[in-house]
This record gives C-alpha cells, structure tokens and sequence, in this order.
C-alpha cells in the first residue's frame, strides 16, 4: 500500500485536535472529514490527497473515545497512521471499524521518514519502504487478534467461532 | 488471578486468564449516550446495508441510555440526536433511558454510580472514555467506540486482552485540604498520560479504604486520562452500602487472591500529598497549587462527570459560604439527583449567594461543546478531566485542571489557590 507523508513530529497527537468536541453531534461523515486536524492544522483539509499517510511519535489518538476520530481521519483519505504507539481506543475503533491501519513504528522509521515521502507498507513483510529515500524500516507485526479483524475487514466481519 | 482477571475469567467462560490473553468477554451491561447513541445508530445502518440483521438487541434490560453532552439541545443537529435517541430506546425496547426535563438525568457516568446501573463484579462497556470511573465500584468498566458498542448491542460480548495491572497504593487518609483529584493527578504526572496505556490501574491500601466511594470514583474517572483500560478499586462495605441506598441488592463482591503479583506496584503517603494542578495543554503537566503560575484567571468551572459529585459541591460549598466570587463562575451538579440533595442541604443557596451562576446536569463546556465554552486566550480553573489544546472551547485557551477545594478558592481569589491560603 503507497502513500505520501504528512508528518506531525510530536507525541500525544489527542483527539480534541483530531476532532474538536463541538463536532462530536455531526455524524456526516463527509461533513466530520472537512474539520479533520482542525485543532491542530487548519490547513489539513486543503493539503490531504485520498491515500495519504501520517505519521507521528508517541500515544497517537489519545484522549476520548470519539470514533469520529479515525472516521474523520478516514474520510479525509488517510489510509494508515504510522506513529510509535498508540492510545488504545483510538486503535481498535480504527480497527475494528476498518477505518484505517494503525502501523507502530520504531524510531529509525519516525526520525527517518519526512512530510511529502512516499512510502510503500507491506503488512505481511511488516516492512515500511521509503520510497523517496530508499530506506526500508520494520514495523511493529500486529498481534494476532488485531491481524484476523483487519484481514476480515473489520470486527463485524470476523467471525471468532472459525479460528 | 487479581480482581479484574477473576472477573474477565467469569465473563468469558474460563477458570482462569492471564495478562495478553485474548478474550471474548459476555457483557453484563451496556450505556450509550446522545453522542456515541447516533455514532451506533449510523453504523447500525451501515450493517443494514451490508445485509447483516439489526432487527433486535441481544438483551435491551442491559442497556441504559443517557442524555449528557450536548444537553438541554444546544442547537438544532443536537436537538435532532434527542429525537433520533429516544426513537432508538423505543423501537428496540429499551427502558432505562435518562431523558433531560423528565426527572432523573446526567451525566453518564455520574447515573451509573447514582442510580446503581452497575454492580460490583459486572463487566460494563460504554460508548465513552470516561466509563473507567465506574470501576471504583468494583466493576470492569471499560470504554469503547461506536462500532464496539454496536457490536456489544447485536451480540452481548466483546473482545479484550486481558490488561496487565498496575497497583497505585495509598498509605493513610488524605489530609483535609487534599482530594482525590490531587492524588489522580500527581500520579498522571507521574506516569504520563500513556503511562497506564492499555492496563489496569488498580487502587488500594489503607488511604483507599478511607476514602468515600465517590473519591474513589474521581481516581477511576481519570485513569483515562493515564491511557487506561480501566480503573477499579476492590468492593468494601462502603460501596454496598453506597449502592443499597440507591436501591441495589445482590451483590456479588469479587475480590483478588492474596498472592497476586501486579505487573508494577507505586505507593504513595498520603501525608505528603499537596493539592495540584495539571496546567496547559495535558494532564500529566502538573504542579503543586502554591507553584502554580501566577495567572490571571478568568473562569473558574466546577462541573463533569470528574468533578460536580455530591460529595465534589459539599467541598465547593465549604469554600464559598459567606464569600464572593471574584471571576465568572459556573456550578453544573453532574446529575439530577445531585441538584436535589444540593438544593435541599442549603447549598445552591450558597453558590447563588457567592455569585455562582447555577447550571443543568451537562458535559457541556467540560467537552467544548456549549455552556460556557472559552473564548481565545481565556483561563480557566476546571474541576474537569482534560485539558488538551481546545479541549473547553477555543485553541488559543487555557485550562487548569483541579480539585473542586481549588477550583472554588481560586474563584474567590481570581488566582490559583490553595485552600490553606484562602484569607
């Protein structure tokens, strides 16, 4: 999966930022996507291509529980966020509703990657190739249960009883 | 196994579990609100769509609806969530709903403690973070997005690894001027605000079985705010005690073996603790009050799930008798109920005397939602939960998390305050 680089070089990315809470009553998710970032970049609706990827550092997504947070990161045409760990609602409601990849990276891929690369994931190599640089780092593999629900599409499509 | 492993081993069926098991845990209860309510009803159609059944719940007696965040309607998209809300309570069945001008309301969190929708040893998921404060009774109360919820709904269970536990042990009671939220915070400080990031954090010792079922409730409601799974404190008599007068029987009071091993273990004096506050723009961004800059505050909110409890506006009321405000100040009892006994043991007429303007039960500006939302470059002293950048209304403001004692004094004062000082 390739994608360009929109880098947020700070920890603690939280959702107040993502989606501000006056939003939190709008479940459009076309309008939801037009606010995505609001509180931090509000220039993040007009830079932003379908396909695009972020990546930031440490407790990405922390805060509440707003699924409006990756719905809008979603329906702005982010496909993954890479970040060097994430809070854990964020990371199942991005999962289990198959909005987006939550990708955990290591430091060489943080200090390494810069906004604008083009980067390709490949999820079952866990590999992160950095296209524009020529690099190629690890990621995190995800745990078993995460893998199953992302391979099935999300947690409705997962069928537990099968395994 | 510890008192979280032993219910999680009970709700999925096993005789035991261990930290990164995962599981597929039966849900004893369930709550939505007029956010997360109409973020399920939309993924409810979504499955429509995709051909999978929505035609009924697994059991409507689980579930309970709230109306907290952007109530009494703020405007007209909120008022249409109430509608689409108690539509959804009637064609599924659904007969605990706390509707706002119809008696008992409030905040979530705060409904499930007072009106006893959650028993010791349940497992509890809500449609919000903050469902962690429930754990004080005893109970795994952990929170969940829209998705989650809705599967929750169709199929009574729900999956999780079973958490690591962290024990936060407190040595002694509290000193007078020190509350809860002064120990949740210096711990935040301590840990960070991912140092509890997918764990329990548990809370005991001798300062924990001092403390009142809603202090303990205010230590729970902020390990969220530490990145938490969850939060819970073991069951004593004070919570059946609690929980009876709010007409519960039957409890099942699940407790830890003695031999347990936490994954880490923090114990604090309780002596030594100092009221604080976490300043601008996180949680874990905390000082000791009488260090605390030297701002000038423009609002002092006493209000949330966190910090309007009973036992939260008996701490304001102490402070403010006989005194005046010296900045805005807005008090939003977090429940119905709350209001009552407030109003009834003289206490609003205390807020009114200072000053005070009274609200209704309410997320309200605690969210940044309405009520009472900042404006740029405005400061407030909040008795709230979060302080992230815009968390209370604009980017460009300021939040100082603190007690309900603090957030009263400095309203006295227009500065932070510590109680001590208060001429």
């Amino acid at each position: 999966m390739k994608g360009n680089i929109i880098k947020y070089a700070q920890d603690n990315i939280d959702t107040d930022v993502i989606i501000p809470g006056q939003y939190l009553k709008v479940h459009d998710y076309a309008e939801l996507a037009t606010h995505t970032m609001e509180g931090l970049d509000p220039d993040f609706h007009s830079k932003v291509k379908e396909g695009d990827f972020i990546l930031s550092g440490k407790n990405f997504g922390c805060g509440s529980s707003r699924e409006h947070a990756p719905i809008a990161l979603s329906h702005s045409g982010i496909k993954a966020v890479l970040a060097l760990s994430f809070a854990r609602i964020f990371y199942r409601n991005a999962v289990d509703g198959a909005f987006l990849l939550p990708i955990e990276i290591e430091q060489d891929a943080y200090d390494g990657i810069l906004e604008g690369d083009e980067i390709d994931i490949d999820v079952s190599a866990n590999e992160i190739k950095n296209l524009t640089k020529n690099q190629t780092y690890k990621m995190k593999p995800f745990s078993e249960i995460i893998g199953k629900i992302i391979a099935a599409g999300g947690l409705f499509k997962y069928k537990p009883d099968q395994d | 196994m510890n008192i979280v492993e032993k219910i999680l081993a009970r709700a999925s069926g096993k005789s035991s579990v261990a930290p990164d098991d995962v599981i597929f845990a039966n849900v004893d209860k369930v709550m939505v609100h007029d956010v997360s309510g109409p973020g399920v009803i939309k993924v409810f159609d979504k499955l429509k769509k995709q051909g999978i059944s929505v035609d009924k719940l697994w059991d409507p007696t689980k579930v309970w609806v709230a109306e907290d965040h952007f109530v009494p309607s703020a405007e007209k998209i909120s008022a249409e969530n109430i509608v689409k809300l108690s539509n959804f309570t009637k064609q599924y069945g659904i007969e605990k709903h706390f509707k706002y001008g119809m008696g008992q309301y409030g905040i979530c969190h705060t409904i499930s403690h007072e009106e006893a929708m959650v028993m010791p040893g349940e497992v509890y998921v809500g449609g919000d973070s903050h469902t962690n404060t429930t754990g004080a009774l005893g109970a795994f109360a952990c929170g969940l997005g829209h998705t989650d919820v809705a599967y929750v709904l169709l199929n009574g269970k729900i999956w999780f690894k079973v958490p690591e536990t962290m024990y936060f042990k407190l040595n002694g009671k509290l000193p007078d001027h020190v509350m809860a939220k002064d120990l949740i915070l210096k711990i935040i400080g301590e840990i960070g605000t991912d140092g509890g990031a997918y764990r329990t954090m548990q809370f005991g010792g001798s300062g924990i079985d001092e403390m009142s079922v809603e202090s303990r409730l205010t230590m729970c409601n902020m390990t969220t705010e530490a990145g938490a799974k969850n939060g819970i404190v073991e069951p004593d008599q004070k919570v059946v005690d609690y929980l009876s007068s709010r007409g519960a029987t039957n409890f099942n009071l699940v407790k830890g073996d003695d031999d347990v091993e936490y994954f880490k273990v923090f114990e604090y004096e309780a002596s030594e603790m100092e009221p604080t506050v976490a300043k601008p723009f996180s949680p874990e961004n905390i000082s000791v009050v009488r260090e605390a800059p030297d701002v000038e505050l423009d609002k002092s909110y006493i209000g949330s799930c966190t910090g309007a409890k009973y036992e939260d506006l008996v701490a304001v009321a102490k402070i403010l008798k006989g005194r005046q405000v010296k900045i805005r100040t807005e008090i939003l009892p977090a429940a119905i109920s709350i209001y009552k006994r407030a109003m009834e043991n003289g206490l609003l007429k205390i807020f009114l005397d200072a000053g005070v303007t009274v609200g209704p039960p309410t997320c309200g500006a605690c969210c940044g939602a309405h009520m009472g939302v900042l404006a740029k470059d405005e400061i407030c002293i909040s008795t709230t939960n979060r302080n992230f950048p815009g968390r209370m209304g604009h980017v460009e403001s300021q939040t100082y998390l603190a007690s309900p004692l603090v957030a009263a004094a400095s309203a006295v004062t227009g500065k932070i305050t510590d109680p001590r000082d208060l001429q």
